[in-house]
This record gives C-alpha cells, structure tokens and sequence, in this order.
C-alpha cells in the first residue's frame, strides 16, 4: 500500500504541487523583498550608524571642544585638540573618529551637552583605500550637512523618552 | 597656653588656641566644604559654604571664622548643617553661568565638585541670570568675570601675599564686581597664583586657554629652573608633551606659590627655535645629520686641537641652570683631556676673591627662614624680580616688624617697605659699604683689623650710612643679601670680603642670591675653574668665564649658552667665537651668534625631558626625573657629554643611568674636606671716590630675559613690557639727564668700552645720580658690551 501511494505520488508530480503550493502563496502574497539600494527598509530613530557633526541653522558647527566625548568613550576612539579660534571661543583643531575603534555605543552622542556629535541612522559606509577609517572634523562635518534633515527629524520623534 | 579638646563629628581633636574649626577640622582629615577659605590667607568668611552645626548654638556657624572653645562639640554632616550648606550652595549657583563644558576649571573646580558633593540637584531659582563683563588683565590671566562666586581670594592674595592691591570689589550685593578698578594689566611678578587659588573659572592661564582638560593631563613632580630658589611644580603633560606647570606645594622652599616666570615659561619649551636635530658646518653651510656623524665631527675637532695645539686651548661654558650632573660631566670630560677652563658664571666679571670663597654661593639658610630675621640688607639685589619667591619671605618678614634696608642703584619699588636705604650709582657701591663698616667700627665693641681700617681711610662716612649701621646693629637675626647687581658687578669680588667683614662685626648672616637655578651645584661639581668636584682647590686654576673670552681660545665648548645675551660681554664673545677654530654647542635653541660661529650644534633635552638634580640656594638637594618625551631628536645632555667622554677615550665615563652619574657627584661632594681659608688683601685705590662726573652703566637683567627658555616664552615675553617698561631705552634720572643736556624722549648716543649705540632716553626718577640703566641679556643691546662699567653720553 505504501509503495502504491509513492508510486501514485510520483507520478502525478505530487511533491511538486506541493512546492508550487507554497511559491504560488508567496507568488500572490504581498512582497517584503526591497530594491536596494534604491529602496531601503526604515531605520529607527535609535539606530547609531555613522557619525556626524552637526551645525547650527546660521552654519556655525556646534561642537565646542568640552572634550566630554573622547572622556566618554569606552573604545578610545576620539581624539581632539582645541585651541581658541581668532573670535575667541573654543573650538577643536583636531576631532578624529577611528571607525575601526568606535563600538557605536552612542555614549559620545549622550555626552555632549550640544548635541553636536551624533550617530545618524546611515549604516552603508565602506572604505577603500587605508586610512580612510578616520573620519576627521571635515568628514564629519560634511556628514552632518549631508543627513541634518534625517538626523533632526530622529531627534525630534526620540525627544519625547529622552 | 595649652591646647583645646574639642570634638568634631564624635572624633576628639586637640586644637591650639584661637584656631578656627575649620583648621581643626583640616587637621583631623575631617572635610569641610569651602571656597573662601584658603590656609596662607586672611579669613574672610564671606561665602559661607563651610556652616557647621556647633552644640549649644542656635544657628550654624561658618567653621573658618569660628574660633574653637574648651569642649566644643561641632558636627559637619548632621541633617541641620549639610541643610545649610545646600541652601548655601543653591544660592552661589543662582548667578553662576552652566558653561562648565567650554570653561577651562572643568574638570578641577571646587564649585562644580563641591555642587556635586553638596548641592541639590534642582534649583528653585527661575528668573534671569546677570552677565558681568570681563576684564582685561593682561597677558597671563584669562577672565570671565561672569563666574565668579566673589570669595575675594584673589583680592586677599593681592593684598597680603603679594603686597599690591591690583584686584578689589566694586559694587555691593547683586552688583559686586572684581576687577581692576581702572582698566590695566596685572603688574605682580607672582599675579599667576591667582588661578591656582579661583575657586572657579573666572581666573583662568591665558597660554593654556582651551588646550587640555583636567583629566587627560598627567602630573609629576620637578623642579623649577629659573632662579636658585629652586620652587617645586608639577608639569602636567599629555601624550609626553608638556601643556602646563603649577605649584607643587614645599612648606621650607616655596610654599604654595610659585612665581610667573617658573609657571609660563613651559611655552618656550615648543618654540620654532627648538633644534630638531644635530647639525654640523661644512665649507661654511650648515646641515643637519645623523647622531653619530655629529660626535664624531665634533670628537675629530676636539682631538684636533688637544693633539696640534694643547688642551689648555679648549675652554668650556655652562648655563648656571644646568643639572649637577651636566655640570660634573662637563668639569670630568675637560680635566680628562687636561684643562681646566670650566665655568658657569657667565655674567660675572670679577673673580678676585673666588680662592676666598665658600663652597658654594649660599644663603646660609633655608629661603622660608628668612621670614624670621628682624634686619634683611639688599646689597645690589632686586630680589623682588630675580627671586620673586625668595621676595615673598622678605615681606612677610617686613610684616613682622623687620627692618629692610638696601644699599642699590635703583630705588626699586619692592613689595616691601624700606626701613632705609641708600641709592648709589655702580661706582660708589662699594664705596658705601665700605662706609657702612667703617660706621659700624665706630660704634662697635669687637671692631674690623686695622690693616682693614687703613685701606678705607679714604672713606667718609656720612649720617645715612651711621644710621644704617645702627639698625644692622638693633636686631637679633641679620642677613644680608647679595644680589645679582652685586654679583655681576666689576668690583663683585670686593662687595663679598666688604660683606663678610660687616657679619665679622655685627654677626650677620651673608647670603648670596646666585644667578640660575643651579649655581650651587655648579660649585660643588666643579664646574669653576679654580675647584674640582668636592671643593678641592687646584694647584693651577683654569680660566675663568671671563678671561676665557679675553683670551680666545682655539675651541669652545658650550653646554645652553647663548653668547649674545647669556654672557657678559657679548661683544667679546661673539669675538673670541669668531677667531676660534672650533666650536661646540649643546643648545635648546637657535642662536644667530651659534648659527655663525659654530661647527657642531647637538640639540639637547630640557630639564622637563631629562633626569637631573638642583641645588637650591639653601643647599637643598632636589632631584627630578624627566617627565616629557624629548622634542625631536634631542637628548639629555648628560647623554650627549658621556658619549663625548667615551669617543674621547677620558676614562670612567661608562655611565648607563643618571642616577649612576649623580651618586658618583655626591659621594664627592659628602666626602669634601672643609675649604681652607685664604687672605685677600683689599685694594687700597677702589675706595677712592668715583669721579663726580663719569656714568655707569646699570645693566640689569629684564625679568623675563633671564634664560633661553624664558626669552621664548610668548605670553612672559607680552608681559615683559608690562612689567619691566621698554627696556631697549637708557634710562636716567633728570639730574644725570640735564647734565648730559637731554630730555625724555631725546637720542643718546652711548659709548662703552666695547661697543656704541643709540637709545632713547627715558628718565626714571628711581635711578641713582650719574648712573644710566641699560637693560643687559636682550640682544638689543648687547653690542654694547659689559653689563656694568663707565659710559659717556653724547
């Protein structure tokens, strides 16, 4: 009996019927499968992708040298210098971010009491060529410049549970 | 009277009487919050963060200005006296700006520690916070007046440390304000402390603005290297590169202060000057090579003139800031090779009495005990500007009712008030101290030997001289300080034997205020002529720094000497360098007169880059380790001269450690046999007096020009002016001036033995008759030649 029904199976292609049962479930069912890069899945407010230094709306950078993000850091990934610019205030000459020592921990981004450094939600970087690891003040900068629309909106929608 | 039991916090104290709680308390290692109280100032009690809940009193009481009673109970943590302190805490933030992260106290500010320990963490305070506008106070210190709690630290500093009231408040209540009164620099030659002891950021280094935090700076403990009291600081490095000093508190040297020129000088050490790497002259052009190449260019050169000419030939020159260790290297490596030509006394130009002379120039006494002397007697000494620390102690001793006298050829305004004195120009220096012991003479029991008595027969004494003899006579405790006028002057040999015969007859102290951090140690490693390591006289003694320019001799070697502006005679200097055949120099700095004159140039380490030991001016040995990585490619002097020393084949300069170097030194010098002493006859014809119309020359070192580092230390050499006036200017009083027919602001043309220049003239009421000061060490000047010594005016 058992031989006969595997027969019978076999042959009215029954495991395949099967199988085109669930592909055609999944043929008809709504698609999850994004076009990337060109589409993108959304990304939390939350998320801590790559850095980026932000600036006031009249263009001044914000970050003010405290220095309370390279004390913060667990991974030692931060490395300033400050010195007064000519107007007087205090501002870095150096502020590097070693990517291949940052734990994306989002401490420095805590810690600062400007909301200057931040973690954007962009999280498809590379590099190419060595040293390009480090991302330096103007690096950042220009990250800031690139996603502050995206990096405003992020903190508006987390402001509520901060 | 005897002491106090009192108890704080359950702990039984014993206190002496009319101490307040908070002493008690600090004793114990009991803490008590404060911010106006500091130990070496007056109390003020206006903050009133230190309430304490006392047993029997009503309200709580501020533990600085509560004197302790017999069996008084005092609590510092119950729920009435940390209550107390909140609400004291609450209402000193009320006003206080929340820019801790972009104020440079962040991270070491009593407020932002204290608001920790003892604040709350809300405030019930809403309305508008005041702005004040801050000062400018000159080149060192930074404000930002809105900061400020008003605890009048700096004011009280002002006013009992430093003896000039250049702070003070304005304004009552809401509208208090600490400032200057009317807009100008801060003038004090120690105004630096008072960033040490802001509680808070309103006072802050203007050179270390926003370039390091608190907690990424390293500290340790070194010595300072600009004057012989030898203050102890701590550098504060990060990533081995020196970004600061501060004090390093020593209760027998300097207490807790140290002065401006020890605490900014550290910019120097990165200077465009510094040299990066050994470099060598060939066919006249200079380039720069390896270690090795370097040595053995300058080995290939020594040995040359030791083998051709003799070794007699070569003579060696160090800062009087070198490290024992440098100094006894150097006086080792040139007594291998056979010459005794080894100095450090690069200013001074009269070594008569050098046999004479004790083991090393000394103050006799520990610099703190100077506060306990009933008479202090300046000879040639502004020691306010050449040991601002040293100066601290005269004060205080002015304080306690000492009588100050000086005998000077400016009247400087000191930070002291002067019982007497007498302002003489350089001619008549020795003249008038001369007359001081005659004075003496005649009104003393045990009076000087008559061979003494002849020699100053030509000597008149006049009333201010009888009456400066009576009060070195009046006190218990007299010293009398020389200082470096007396030191540099031509005639320094007799200022010394005229001193020594004024403590035969009054029983003073003499001390000596040495140029240069290590003048002792310079002396007690042998590095004079005259003196091995350990004080043994020499049979034939070398040249000395002067005659070593007199002579040129075929080589030299120097050890962070610059020679326009380090010696006495630039002029001779850059002469004798010029004839010699080749020249070596260990330097920190470029130097044009190097750059031309020399044939090897080795960069050496700073004293914050490598191990040494200081002997303080009171004998106190003080060793320090490096505590910076070496710029470049510098290395320790000591290093450089062991090589020299190895590649020389001079026997035992197989040293690995400076510590192997230094216990060598000092079982010398602890093996030392006592000096034997030697007559000096005095030169009959000096005492004769100056002609009435012949000028001297006043040259007088700038505060800030005292050594490389300090001439290259920005905000020190901004500050300089402030302090010190124009210095490139001949300054005369309007007696000498009308003499020469001359008014402020008008040229002169001044003609010296070596040299001639023109400067404008500037009077100065404090200068004494016929003498002109131009100002010495600044190579503006320095083509002038000597630093003291006859000029005309034209």
């Amino acid at each position: 009996m058992k031989r006969l029904m595997q027969l019978l199976k076999s042959f009215s292609l029954w495991e395949l019927i099967i199988g085109l049962k669930l592909t055609g479930r999944y043929f008809f069912s709504r698609k999850v499968t994004i076009q990337y890069p060109e589409e993108k899945t959304p990304v939390s407010p939350r998320f801590r992708g790559i850095h980026a230094q932000r600036r006031y709306p009249n263009g001044e950078e914000r970050c003010i040298a405290c220095k309370l993000c390279e004390a913060v850091c667990p991974a030692l990934a931060i490395t300033i210098e400050a010195e007064p610019r000519t107007d007087g205030s205090r501002r870095t000459t150096l502020y590097d971010i070693d990517l291949f020592k940052c734990v994306y921990c989002g401490f420095c981004e805590e810690a600062c009491p400007v909301d200057a450094i931040v973690l954007t939600g962009s999280h498809d970087y590379h590099m190419e060529n060595r040293g390009e690891n480090i991302l330096t003040k103007e690096k950042l900068l220009a990250i800031g410049d690139k996603y502050e629309a995206q990096i405003a909106k992020a903190r508006a929608e987390d402001a509520p549970y901060r | 009277m005897s002491d106090i039991e009192i108890e704080i916090d359950g702990k039984k104290c014993q206190a002496k009487p009319n101490a307040m709680v908070i002493q008690v308390a600090d004793e114990a290692g009991i803490y008590i919050p404060r911010f106006c109280y500091h130990k070496h100032l007056s109390v003020a009690a206006n903050c009133r963060m230190c309430l304490v809940e006392v047993e029997k009193s009503p309200k709580t009481l501020p533990a600085c200005a509560t004197p302790v009673m017999p069996g008084m109970k005092v609590f510092t943590r119950s729920p009435k006296a940390l209550a107390a302190q909140k609400a004291v805490m609450e209402f000193l933030l009320i006003n206080h700006p929340l820019d801790c992260p972009i104020c440079d106290q962040g991270g070491e500010c009593e407020l932002q520690d204290l608001a920790m320990g003892f604040g709350s963490e809300d405030s019930h305070y809403n309305e508008g916070k005041r702005a004040v506008k801050d000062k400018d106070i000159g080149p060192l210190i930074e404000t930002e007046m809105t900061r400020c709690i008003h605890c009048t630290r700096c004011v009280r500093f002002g006013a009992e440390i430093a003896g000039m009231r250049e702070l003070g408040a304005t304004g009552r209540g809401e509208h208090m304000e600490i400032g200057t009164y009317i807009e100008h620099a801060m003038k004090s030659e120690i105004s630096g402390n008072v960033i040490d002891i802001c509680p808070v950021g309103a006072l802050t280094s203007k050179p270390f603005r926003f370039t390091a935090r608190a907690w990424e700076l390293q500290q340790f403990p070194t010595i300072s290297a600009h004057d012989c009291i030898g203050s102890n600081i701590y550098a504060h490095t990060r990533n081995g590169k020196v970004m600061r000093f501060i004090p390093h508190e020593n209760k027998n040297i300097n207490e807790t202060w140290i002065s401006d020129r020890d605490r900014f000088s550290y910019e120097g050490l990165y200077h465009e000057d510094r040299i990066k790497n050994p470099s060598i002259k060939k066919n006249g052009a200079w380039q720069e090579v390896d270690w090795p190449t370097a040595l053995e260019f300058a080995v290939k050169g020594l040995q040359q003139i030791v083998e051709k000419d003799s070794p007699e030939q070569i003579a060696a020159l160090a800062s009087p800031s070198s490290t024992l260790e440098e100094f006894y290297l150097l006086q080792k490596l040139m007594r291998s090779l056979g010459s005794s030509n080894v100095d450090h006394r690069l200013r001074q130009v009269d070594f008569e009495d050098q046999d004479n002379a004790s083991a090393y120039p000394s103050l006799v006494m520990p610099v703190t005990e100077l506060q306990q002397c009933d008479v202090i007697f300046l000879v040639g000494s502004h020691i306010q500007k050449e040991q601002p620390i040293a100066a601290l102690q005269v004060r205080k001793a002015s304080l306690n009712q000492a009588k100050i006298l000086a005998l000077n050829v400016m009247d400087y305004s000191f930070n002291f008030a002067l019982t007497a004195k007498q302002i003489v120009s350089p001619g008549d220096l020795v003249v008038r101290l001369a007359a001081v012991i005659k004075a003496l003479h005649s009104s003393a029991q045990n009076s000087i030997p008559t061979e003494v008595l002849s020699v100053l027969s030509h000597v008149e004494v006049t009333t201010s001289d009888s009456e400066m003899a009576a009060h070195l006579r009046s006190g218990k405790k007299v010293c009398l300080l020389l200082g470096a006028i007396a030191a540099n002057h031509p005639n320094a040999s007799l200022l010394r034997i005229l001193s020594k015969e004024i403590a035969k007859l009054t029983g003073c102290h003499v001390g000596f205020l040495s140029e240069g951090a290590n003048s002792a140690g310079a002396w007690l490693a042998g590095a004079i002529p005259h003196r091995k390591a350990g004080c043994k006289a020499l049979q034939k003694p070398g040249l000395n720094a002067k005659s070593m320019w007199e002579q040129c001799c075929k080589a030299y070697l120097l050890l962070n000497v610059e020679p326009n502006v380090d010696c006495a005679n630039a002029v001779l200097a850059s002469k004798a360098l010029e004839k010699a055949q080749f020249v070596v120099s260990l330097s920190l700095f470029k130097n044009s007169v190097l750059e031309e004159h020399a044939d090897v140039i080795l960069p050496m380490a700073a004293f914050t880059e490598s191990a040494g030991t200081y002997i303080n001016v009171s004998g106190a040995t003080q060793k320090f380790a490096g505590v910076a990585n070496a710029f470049e490619s510098s290395r320790p002097a000591w290093k450089i001269l062991r090589v020299l020393g190895n590649l020389l084949h001079c026997e035992g300069f197989d040293y690995t450690s400076q510590e192997e170097v230094y216990q060598e030194v000092k079982s010398i010098i602890d093996n030392a046999e006592p000096l034997s002493a030697v007559d000096f006859k005095l030169p009959e014809e000096k005492f004769k007096k100056s002609h009435a119309n012949t000028f001297y020359r006043i040259g007088e070192i700038p505060i800030y020009s005292v050594d490389s580092l300090v001439r290259r230390a920005r905000g020190l050499q901004l500050a300089q002016p402030i302090l010190e006036g124009n210095v490139i200017e001949a300054r005369m009083n309007s007696r000498t001036a009308s003499s020469v027919r001359k008014q402020d602001g008008d040229h002169v043309t001044v003609t010296q033995q070596y040299g001639k220049m023109t400067l404008p003239v500037r009077i100065d009421a404090r200068i004494a008759d016929n003498a002109v000061y131009i100002a010495g060490g600044i190579p503006e000047t320095s083509e002038l030649g000597e630093l003291f010594g006859e000029v005309e005016l034209q």
